[in-house]
């Protein structure tokens, strides 16, 4: 995949976490790292 | 996909435009990560819910995938346990055939 940091920049970032999976507010710290603006953090049960 | 979630993706891809927004997934199962990243690229395939017939074509990755970009020390208390026990290759290469498939014009 051919994707870097820059794609992310000046980007609204909108994370769905699962509860079964990754969690909604581990996945916003990763991309803390990585760039853009968190504006919708959530963690979906699918059960 | 779950409805509310629908609505604010919806919501958010109208106020600041489709091209300025992206949706990092955290899936558990490669079919639940790929049926929301159909949601969001070619609408609710299940026509239930906001985001049915509507095609916001979102950029969305799952966040295994973006391992390389992440702080590796942030991966590692974050994501790593997870890591273990989830089916990434299978993960990864449905995120990729879904982008592949409704991506393109």
């Amino acid at each position: 995949m051919t994707i870097d940091k820059s794609f992310f920049a000046g980007k609204k970032i909108c994370i769905l976490g699962d509860r079964d999976g990754i969690p909604g507010p581990a996945i916003a710290e990763c991309m803390k790292t990585i760039g853009g603006e968190i504006v919708f953090t959530s963690t979906e049960c699918f059960v | 996909m779950d409805m509310a979630n629908q609505a604010r993706i919806k919501e958010i891809a109208e106020k600041y435009g489709s091209e300025n927004v992206v949706v990092v997934l955290g899936g558990a199962e490669a079919e639940s990560a790929g049926l929301t990243a159909e949601t969001v690229i070619a609408g609710d395939p299940t026509y239930a819910g906001p985001l049915t017939n509507i095609a916001l074509k979102l950029p969305v990755y799952h966040i295994l995938e973006l391992k390389e970009l992440v702080d590796p020390q942030v991966y590692e208390d974050q994501i790593s346990m997870m890591e273990m026990v989830l089916e990434v290759d299978e993960i990864v290469a449905e995120m990729s055939n879904i982008r592949d498939e409704l991506m393109k014009d």
